[in-house]
This record gives C-alpha cells, structure tokens and sequence, in this order.
C-alpha cells in the first residue's frame, strides 16, 4: 500500500477527532470515568511507546540502557526537554564508542 | 483581519514554535532511520501534527500493518483532543463561526490549547491563527531538518539522533509521575503491560501498533476505576 494511503488516513483521523468537538459534538463529557481515561491517556501511551522499545533502538541494549537513564536521571531533576533528549543521545553516542574501543 | 491580534498570537507561539521545532527533529530522524523519505516524514508533520500520534503512526507504517490498526491507534492516543476541542470551542464561545472552527481545529495541539485557554482577553479568530503559525512552521520544518540531517550523518550519529523523541516523552512523563502518585501508577502499569507485550512470546505476536493501544487502554481504564480526576483537576499536559 502507499505510503499516502496511510499518511492520508492518520491525518484524517486525527483531525476529525479534533475537529467534531469544535463544530458538531459541543456538548460537555459528563462521564467521570471517560474524563479521567482522557486524563491518564497520554502518560499511559508515552511510556508504552517508550518502553521497552527505547533498549532495542539502537545497535546494542547497553546503548538503549544508557539512553534510557540518563533520561530518566535528568528528567527526575527537572531538566528540560531539549537538554533531556540530547543527553540521551549523547549517552547512546558514547556507549557505542566505549564498546567499540573495548572492541 | 486585525493585525494587531495576529501578532500577539504569533509572539505567544514563538516558545511553542521553537520547542515543537527541537522535538520534530527527534521525529524526523527516527523516521529516516527507520526507512522514510525524508519529504514523506515532512508531509507526516504537516498534515498531523501530534507527537504521540506521528510516532505510533510511523510505528504501524513501518510494519506495513492494516490500515485499521492506524486508525485505530490514532484514535486511541489522539483521544483526549476530543476533550481540548471540547473545551476549547465553549471558550471560544458564539462568535467565531463554523469556517475558522475548521481551520483552528487543525492545529489545537496539548501547548496550543493551554495557551489559548490561558489567554486573559476574549479569543479572536486573528489571535488564533496567530498563535498557530509558529508551531506549526517549527513542527514541520524541524521534521525536514530532522530527517535530512539524518538522511546524511553517519549510521551511528542516526541512531544516537533516534533516540531524542524516546528521551522527551521520558521528560513530559518523568515529573508529573513524580509529582502525583497516581500518575506513577498509570506509568508503572503501563510498563509491566507493554513490557509484557515485548518479552511474553504469546503476546509479542501482537503487532507494536496494536500492541500500544491495549496498553493504553488497560491501564488508563484501570487508573481511571481505581484513581477517578475531579473536573478542576484536569489541566492537559
């Protein structure tokens, strides 16, 4: 299948996810329990997109290791985005340099 | 249209445009180092912009999974738009009509949002369009830049640059999980189901995609039963 097919798709969904409340759908959601899943949503997909995915990203599990914490070290003290993800980067940089020294 | 609104939307963004511009450079690179094209990866950006979302949808693509499980995936993660969307129209009130409602939507992202409803004088289509100009150049055009530095640094350098978007959703995760046990316990939880998903054989069959959506709906379901938000509570990420 073409990779517009699948582009076109993702696009239209999510906007029509956005766009049906603003226009059509304007009454508020009552339902506790369907606020609060909204609520938990995007804590709860970031982490399973991350992991485990993030150790077997890279060319070794130590690197996706090393990457994973120092993220989650600096995030923990408040760092910011920016600096989080290029030191995250920077520890996979590293590590791959270290075993390749090691040999 | 009033100039004087536009900007003062355009200088609210600015932050947005420049941070949005960082993270989907992180995007770019991980889908050319997954296979993309470089323009195709841009187009992603353009036409969605959501980090989540992009980044499940590059996640089926790559896979080559059915069109359903993108869908499917897209409205799972991009769900709690319905709710800023919701908000945000009632903020907006009577006065702006269906056509800019259209266009606005397109680009309500979580930080859009937040400085939208954060705004202190009534909201007006100009400011809106304001606000989204920025971000929107800065998503798209760190995409490109993104992907063609990955398209042209060396294999090790792509993989390290692959790695940025992991480490940003660790940082948006991180703090507020510190803060707010409850939170925490959405995050571990998703973490022994995902992880659960990867190492058990049976379950690693299930494509990553759908993988993800069953994650997320478990556990946010299940946080959502045991721990529920009162209404004044739920400030978007």
């Amino acid at each position: 299948m073409s990779i517009y097919v699948y582009i076109f798709a993702m696009a239209l969904t999510t906007y029509l996810i956005r766009v049906l409340p603003m226009t059509i759908f304007r009454k508020p959601i009552k339902s506790r329990f369907l606020r609060s899943f909204l609520y938990y949503v995007p804590y709860c997909c970031l982490t399973a997109m991350t992991f485990p995915a993030i150790l077997s990203s890279t060319s070794s599990l130590l690197s996706g290791a090393a990457a994973l914490i120092v993220a989650v070290i600096l995030a923990y003290r408040g760092k910011s985005l920016i600096v989080v993800a290029l030191s995250s980067s920077a520890a996979v940089l590293l590590t791959q340099w270290a075993l390749a020294l090691l040999g | 249209m009033n100039f004087r609104e536009y900007r003062a939307g355009v200088s609210r963004g600015l932050p947005v445009g420049m941070g949005y511009f960082s993270v989907s450079f992180g995007f770019g690179a991980m889908a050319v180092s997954q296979g993309l094209r470089a323009l195709d990866a841009t187009l992603i950006s353009l036409t969605n912009l959501t980090s989540a979302g992009q980044f499940a949808g590059l996640t089926v693509i790559v896979a080559a999974a059915g069109l359903w499980e993108l869908v499917l995936t897209q409205l799972i993660i991009n769900s709690r738009y319905a709710l800023m969307s919701l908000a945000l129209s009632q903020r907006m009130g009577q006065k702006i009509g269906f056509l800019p409602r259209l266009l606005i939507a397109f680009f309500n992202t979580d930080e859009i949002f937040a400085l939208a409803m954060a705004r202190q004088e009534p909201l007006t289509v100009p400011f809106l369009l304001g606000l989204g100009t920025l971000p929107i150049l800065g998503w798209t055009g760190g995409t490109l830049c993104g992907a063609l530095a990955g398209s042209v640094l060396p294999e090790s350098i792509r993989t390290a640059l692959g790695v940025m978007l992991y480490g940003m959703f660790i940082a948006i995760v991180v703090p507020p999980a510190k803060r707010e046990r409850r939170i925490l316990a959405a995050v571990v939880l998703s973490l022994v189901l995902s992880s659960l998903f990867t190492w058990v054989p049976a379950l690693a069959k299930i494509s990553a995609g759908l993988a993800i959506v069953i994650c997320t709906v478990a556990a946010a379901a299940v946080c959502a039963a045991l721990f529920p938000v009162k209404e004044e509570e739920e400030a978007a990420v």
